[in-house]
């Protein structure tokens, strides 16, 4: 048969030999673009530090080490930025405190307890969940969360004056718009990623685990504390470092609900800020070193954030290791 | 259906129509299962099953079991795959429970108690009635732990009661010697036979009545299956075993009395059903079977 | 062994009793309250956004300009917020989704084992975490200080937050594309990069999709990249190259923090426009994944 007329589609137009190697011009181009694709991520990571430094470089000569001093005046032209951070690492702690046992709950009823057809509506409820925006979050959170908390925390305030640790802690309010609020808040917006990365973890425990657990005649619990938690555990420390960098990125919410006042107290009914939040709402009107305050403490975020998503993704990643070598 | 047949349990072809939907027929009493009864049993009989017929939703997966268990016994189902020996297996201890949809039809009695009435506990059945799995699946814990797991969770928090059981246990499953100094070293880090012998251990440290064993050697080496062997052996007069197995040498060498269970396919719905075939004291049922899917299976299949 | 033997006359099969049965159904019980945890702060939410924001809503208030903050209830609506929103995400669409479909692939096609890609992999994941404010930065100093407030600045933050969304999620479809229809593919002669457009693409569309939606729905609702790079507006901009312009979101945010009662009205009804928004992109996204669904079992 004659195969002059017959087009072979692996070889290269006009080309004479039907087994050369050299790959198609589209083919490479193609290659090429998915690569530069890929490699645009690290681009814009570094791009980012990169170009905020630079606007924050006027901040860190003049302030040097006092940027970690409790001293926010702009006013007076001082920029030590330590209340910032306090309110992040507070409202982050509160967060989690609050989602990773309800979160840790929720992945368990899933993956131990609810039969597989009543899954779905719960799933569907987080999902909705994990949809609300944030500036919705905080709209209600500032509009209604707030003053309807404010009476509580004004009953548990006279509740525990003068009482050791408790009245440090929860003394009297001004507004609802308060770190706890702040903290309440994040704690709802982070458990749909802390529950998700939960059940993922949880549902890799392998089945023949738990049949030796209940086979020795353990209840559900023990077989969860036995045969489930030794295996999830470092996957649930990823989830709950996720859930700590989320809280600490999240903006619009806190912005709108910490109350907005730099101050380090610990009086979590008080009002406070946080970095994310005192960017968001004084950038508008921030101009010179205040501008350059206000991005030295977006590049500290942005320091923060990636060190704690590096480590949860990391410890996720190797507890998932083990577990295929096992 | 044909009421005329006689005493032998109906043909591999004949699929009663109760295979797929629940039966109120009685089905006639096969020969081979009444041997047991004349042939002299070592102990009081543990479990009696009668017409047991095994369901994941509403597809039969194994019908009309009918035996008796005795104690201080090791008796073996042999069968070929998917002839439901696993399936009746995990009924005894009502580890099929876990499988969403899964029903029991016919009577499973335990020492004279009916296992699925609804006053009994599954938890307090498990705790008599151990399992030993294919794969051996010690916890992530260290062995110490993993022995003492089932004690703790029945309330011994006692040091030196515990450190008793766990080596008590650990000396009944042949693994003492070799792991007593580093029973802080994580269960994971054994070898396969070791860590079956360690799964052993932890079974037999809640003092089950008897221990089940779902092929318990198939996945180890030759060498790991004889030591497995051999402590089936010893333990036996101090409890009852059960012991699924594809290998027939296997059964010969250590059990006493073996069920041969076979599968029925139903050509309408092209399922396939277990039933047991024939139970005999294990060298007449080798030596001397009487059903022909009997003898073409343990003559015709070499392990 | 005398434990149990000693009972043999009359085993006891009932539930064990005291502490280890309440210990279980306590267990139990607190699991179910997470998730009514959860439960009631949502039904919280939704319900008061529908209660206040539902007598807002109409086809003037959908369309009219933004009024002045001190304007009654009544006066004025989003509708510069509703295009002001569909002009930049889709533009960010446009840039984030096929550039993390590529990324995606490079992942899964290309890069292998290769360290490389287990890097850029790794990174991806680590930059989902990155603030969005951080973004809103980053776009203001490489763009809005060079080109002015627009709404395409905005769109540009919004596409670095998504990117590493669409990469992530369209790199766990491909990944599930059975290795079977590649090698049918180059069985016949193709090339990689034809073998993944035209059946490896194909075969994952549906996921992929359902990705990118979840990922629009979430840059829709972002208000923190769009802060410092879109300025506000009141009127609709339809250049969204050049030109202060506004959202939903930024909307809202303004009105959150305004003392007047029309003002929080406005904001009421906005954020009812974009959780349904928000919502119907979720629900889309759904129904194209189970839709989808059977082609990549």
């Amino acid at each position: 048969m004659s195969t002059i007329t017959e087009v072979d589609p692996a070889v290269p137009a006009g080309s004479t030999d039907p087994l050369k190697q050299r790959r198609p011009l589209g083919d490479r181009a193609f290659a090429i673009l998915a690569l530069a694709s890929g490699l645009l991520v690290l681009v814009i990571l570094v791009w980012i530090a990169v170009s905020t430094s630079q606007q924050a470089s006027s901040w860190f000569s003049t302030e040097g080490l006092k940027i970690f001093t409790n001293n926010w005046n702009p006013a007076a032209n001082d920029f030590g930025a330590l209340a910032f951070i306090y309110g992040t690492a507070v409202t982050a702690l509160i967060a989690v405190i609050m989602a990773v046992p309800v979160s840790v709950g929720i992945a368990l009823l899933l993956t131990e307890v609810v039969p597989y057809r009543w899954s779905r509506p719960i799933v569907y409820v987080i999902d909705l969940l994990a949809v609300v925006p944030s500036v919705v979050w905080g709209l209600w959170g500032i509009l209604v969360f707030a003053p309807w908390l404010n009476h509580i925390y004004a009953h548990i305030g006279s509740a525990v004056q003068g009482l050791w640790i408790l009245g440090p802690l929860f003394g009297p309010p001004t507004s609802g718009a308060s770190f706890f609020t702040a903290g309440i808040i994040l704690a709802f917006m982070i458990t749909p990623i802390v529950t998700s990365l939960s059940r993922e973890v949880i549902a890799t425990v392998p089945a023949i685990d738990k049949e030796g657990a209940y086979a020795l005649g353990a209840t559900r619990w023990e077989m969860i504390s036995g045969a489930v938690w030794p295996h999830s555990q470092g996957g649930v420390i990823g989830a709950v470092l996720l859930g700590v960098g989320r809280a600490m990125g999240e903006t619009i919410a806190v912005a709108l609900v910490i109350g907005s006042s730099a101050t380090i107290t610990s009086h979590l009914f008080a009002p406070g800020y946080n970095m994310a939040a005192v960017i968001a709402n004084q950038f508008g009107e921030a101009t010179g070193v205040f501008r350059s305050a206000l991005f030295g403490i977006g590049v500290l975020l942005f320091v923060f954030t990636i060190i704690i998503n590096v480590l949860a993704h990391g410890v996720v990643e190797r507890s998932a290791r083990r577990k295929r070598g096992a | 259906m044909e009421q005329s047949e006689q005493n032998t349990v109906p043909g591999p072809d004949a699929i009663p129509e109760s295979a797929t939907r629940p039966a109120q027929v009685q089905m006639p009493e096969p020969a081979a299962l009444r041997e047991p009864e004349r042939v002299a049993a070592t102990g009081a009989p543990i479990f009696d099953l009668q017409g047991v017929s095994i369901f994941y939703g509403s597809f039969r997966a194994v019908t009309n079991v009918s035996l008796t268990i005795y104690e201080h016994e090791i008796t073996a189902f042999i069968g070929p795959s998917g002839c439901g020996k696993t399936t009746v297996l995990r009924t005894l201890n009502r580890m099929n429970d876990l499988v969403p949809g899964s029903h029991v039809e016919g009577n499973v009695s335990y020492r004279g108690e009916s296992l699925y009435s609804k006053s009994v506990s599954p938890i307090s059945v498990r705790r008599r009635i151990g399992m030993v799995f294919q794969k051996p699946n010690p916890f992530p814990k260290s062995i110490y732990d993993n022995v003492a797991y089932g004690p703790r969770i029945n309330g011994i928090h006692n040091k030196g009661k515990l450190d008793e059981i766990v080596e008590r246990s650990l000396r009944q499953a042949a693994l003492w010697d070799e792991v007593k100094n580093r029973l802080k070293n994580s269960g994971l880090g054994l070898s396969g036979g070791q860590a079956q012998r360690l799964c052993i251990a932890r079974t037999l440290a809640v003092e089950p009545d008897v221990v089940l064993m779902d092929e318990p050697a198939s996945a180890l080496d030759p060498i790991a299956t004889g030591a497995i062997e051999d402590l089936m052996k010893e333990i036996k007069d101090r409890y009852t075993i059960v012991v699924v197995t594809h290998n027939m040498q296997q059964a010969t060498r250590v059990s006493d009395r073996t069920a041969f269970y076979s599968v029925l396919v139903n050509p309408e719905s092209d399922t396939r059903t277990g039933t047991l075939v024939e139970y005999a004291p294990t060298d007449r049922l080798f030596g001397d079977p009487q059903d022909e899917r009997t003898k073409a299976y343990v003559t015709g299949r070499m392990g | 062994m005398t434990a149990v033997t000693a009972e043999s006359q009359q085993p006891d099969l009932r539930e064990p009793k005291g502490w280890r049965r309440t210990k279980n159904r306590i267990m139990t019980a607190l699991m179910v309250t997470s998730f009514a945890v959860v439960l009631i702060p949502l039904a919280f939410v939704l319900f008061t956004v529908i209660a206040k924001g539902a007598s807002a809503i109409s086809w003037s208030f959908l369309t009219s300009s933004i009024p002045p903050s001190v304007a009654p209830p009544g006066v004025g609506g989003i509708g510069p917020a509703i295009v002001g929103t569909i002009e930049i995400t889709a533009v960010a669409t446009i840039m984030a989704v096929p550039l993390g479909i590529l990324g995606a692939i490079y992942l899964n096609e290309y890069g292998g084992k290769n360290p490389l890609a287990a890097f850029i992999g790794f990174m991806s994941d680590v930059m989902t975490g990155v603030p969005s404010i951080v973004m809103g930065l980053f776009i203001f100093t490489i763009w809005t200080l060079h080109f002015g407030l627009s709404g395409f600045g905005g769109a540009l933050a919004l596409a670095c937050l998504m990117l590493p969304i669409v990469i992530r999620s369209s790199y766990e479809i491909l990944r599930l594309v059975p290795n079977s229809l590649r090698e049918g593919s180059y069985a016949l002669g193709a090339t990689k990069a034809r073998v993944t457009v035209t059946v490896v693409l194909p075969a994952a569309i549906g996921g992929i999709v359902s990705g990118a939606l979840l990922a629009i729905a979430r840059a829709a609702g972002e208000t923190a990249p769009l802060l410092f790079t879109i300025g506000t507006a009141h009127t609709v901009n339809k250049n969204v190259f050049s030109g202060a312009n506004t959202s939903l979101p930024s909307q809202i945010f303004a009105n959150a923090s305004s003392p007047y009662d029309g003002a929080q009205a406005l904001g009421w009804g906005a954020a009812l426009t974009l959780i349904a928004i928000c919502f119907i992109l979720m629900i889309v996204a759904r129904l194209v994944t189970a839709r989808f669904a059977r082609y990549t079992h």
